[in-house]
């Protein structure tokens, strides 16, 4: 008699856990997003984590946007030969990355190579007393090391989603002239046509906010870490899982709300 | 003595879920007076330091620093409080991305006391005292060996020249010698700044060089207080199996098989 009132019991307790979770961690981004704004300021840290994340995820997000548009471009023309629709090609290929492969596949690269190491960072931070060490040397921890990144992290973002686009259409042109026999200014001009500044603008917006979840990520898990090597490992992994995760999900939500009709 | 102890522990709890880590804990410390609380490990020392930083909220009890219960204080007047306050960390809790110097001058960088280049100089004044050069202070703090990780937290804890200095297990991890090195550094550095200092510790030895009054806590409670002096011959079982490092007393190791 007492199974299904277990069971009803557990999936309430799950429920009211993850609630506590979702509202914790939206304490823990406004209380970041506070302390942006009050003196005194640290440009120097926020300094040090753009171009940790700008600069630095620039090769790995060159190289994946780059061969991303080449391999684009050859699907596309296989698949479109079959309804004799080559012409397309152009513009599908910047409308895909403009529009999600540049911000998505950016986002999960810096995922991986910033959100982890965030983690990481932050995470052995809390088991050696770093945090602690930082709110006795009259210094809020979450100004310290969490605003900056989640500031650096929103603006970083759109700058290689910027890198990418160029790069991956880019990436669509060297195989369309190269191998499949386009005429390079057609093509140039048919990726230019079809292109509208709300399909750049959109892919920007969606790179601002994966910027800030991949961060916010990054600090939440790091932050709340504990029992030494192992627990940091959890929260690194944690923090990229959760992140891609967040990415995906948002996509979507963006997408449906710039071009739902 | 004064009339109000630079710091007052009242009716101190705190647990964790069903552990009781104090369970009540009374202590007073005099102003420039060296306490040391001596106690087991997992007898609550360090959540007792904690909770006097408020690094910890305390369930229950008053912590007093001069004269004003420091457990409501506004984010500002605590900021003011940890202003008048030192903390060596166990670990020494030093910043890796960080060169020594700016670990050493981090509370005076962080609000904008000095600037960046007589930063550099405090820091080398500053970890002459604790009897490093100059040059280590470009050194991380990963190139740097246990011993002198404790030095350079010690010289960050007295670089803003604090009231009070609270060092957590000072000598953990270090050979006898380089122990009694940072106890002397910790004596003379205390005593140049006319500080009043709050230790913990379960080195016997480190206890007798740095402290002139000490407290036992076992079980969350203070079992006895007095001058350190007395350690080993207090009258209190417990304290003096502790102290003399004796195997059978009332004090009983709780292990599991």
């Amino acid at each position: 008699m007492t199974a299904p009132l277990d069971i009803v019991a557990g999936l309430g307790r799950a429920v009211l856990g993850a609630s506590a979770q979702v509202g914790a961690l939206v304490l823990f981004a406004a209380n970041a997003l506070v302390q942006l704004f009050r003196p005194p300021y640290g440009p120097r840290q926020f300094l040090r984590h753009f171009v940790e994340i700008a600069y630095f995820s620039l090769p790995v997000v060159a190289l994946t946007a780059l061969f991303t548009g080449m391999v684009l471009a050859l699907q596309t023309h296989t698949g479109f030969a079959r309804f004799n629709a080559e012409s397309a090609m152009a513009s599908v290929v910047v409308l895909s990355i403009t529009r999600e492969l540049g911000p998505v596949l950016t986002g999960l690269i810096v995922a991986g190579r910033v959100g982890a190491a965030m983690a990481a960072e932050i995470g052995t931070m809390r088991v050696t007393d770093q945090i602690d060490a930082l709110r006795t040397l009259s210094t809020e921890p979450m100004k310290y090391l969490v605003a900056p990144r989640l500031l650096a992290g929103t603006l970083a973002l759109p700058l290689l989603v910027v890198v990418a686009n160029t790069l991956g259409v880019m990436g669509g042109f060297l195989v369309a002239t190269l191998s499949l026999g386009f005429a390079g200014p057609a093509y140039l001009t048919s990726s230019w046509d079809v292109l509208e500044a709300m399909d750049v603008i959109s892919g920007l917006i969606k790179a601002g906010v994966f910027g800030f979840l991949i961060t916010l990520m990054g600090c939440w898990y790091g932050y709340q870490s504990q029992g030494g090597a192992q627990g940091v490992g959890k929260a690194t992994t944690k923090a990229v899982v959760a992140a891609s995760i967040l990415i995906l999900a948002f996509d979507y939500v963006l997408t449906q709300a710039f071009f739902s009709r | 003595m004064s009339a109000t102890p630079k710091i007052r522990l009242r009716g101190l709890r705190k647990s964790f879920g069903e552990k009781v880590v104090l369970d009540g804990v009374d202590l007073d410390v005099e102003a420039r007076h060296s306490m040391v609380l001596l106690g087991g490990s997992g007898s609550g020392k360090s959540v007792t330091i904690k909770c006097i930083l408020g690094l910890i909220p305390p369930d229950d009890g008053v912590v007093e620093i001069d004269g004003r219960d420091v457990t409501r204080l506004s984010r500002r007047d605590r900021a003011e409080l940890l202003d008048r306050t030192g903390m060596l960390f166990q670990n020494g809790a030093l910043f890796d991305s960080l060169p020594v110097w700016e670990n050493v001058c981090f509370k005076l960088l962080a609000q904008n006391r000095i600037t960046r280049r007589a930063a550099r100089d405090r820091a080398a004044e500053v970890l002459a005292q604790v009897g490093l050069a100059a040059s280590v202070g470009e050194l991380s703090p990963a190139e740097l060996s246990g011993g002198m990780q404790k030095r350079v937290a010690l010289a960050r804890a007295i670089a803003s020249k604090p009231e009070i200095i609270f060092f957590d297990e000072p000598t953990t991890g270090l050979d006898p010698i380089m122990g009694a090195v940072i106890d002397g550094l910790i004596v003379d550095c205390v005593e140049k700044l006319g500080a009043t200092a709050f230790s913990i510790t379960h080195d016997m030895a480190s206890a007798r060089r740095i402290g002139d009054h000490a407290a036992m806590i076992h079980k969350g409670r203070i079992i006895w207080a007095g001058h350190a002096e007395a350690l080993g011959h207090t009258g209190n079982a417990m304290v003096d199996q502790f102290a003399n490092g004796e195997r059978e007393g009332p004090i009983q190791m709780e292990l599991r098989r």
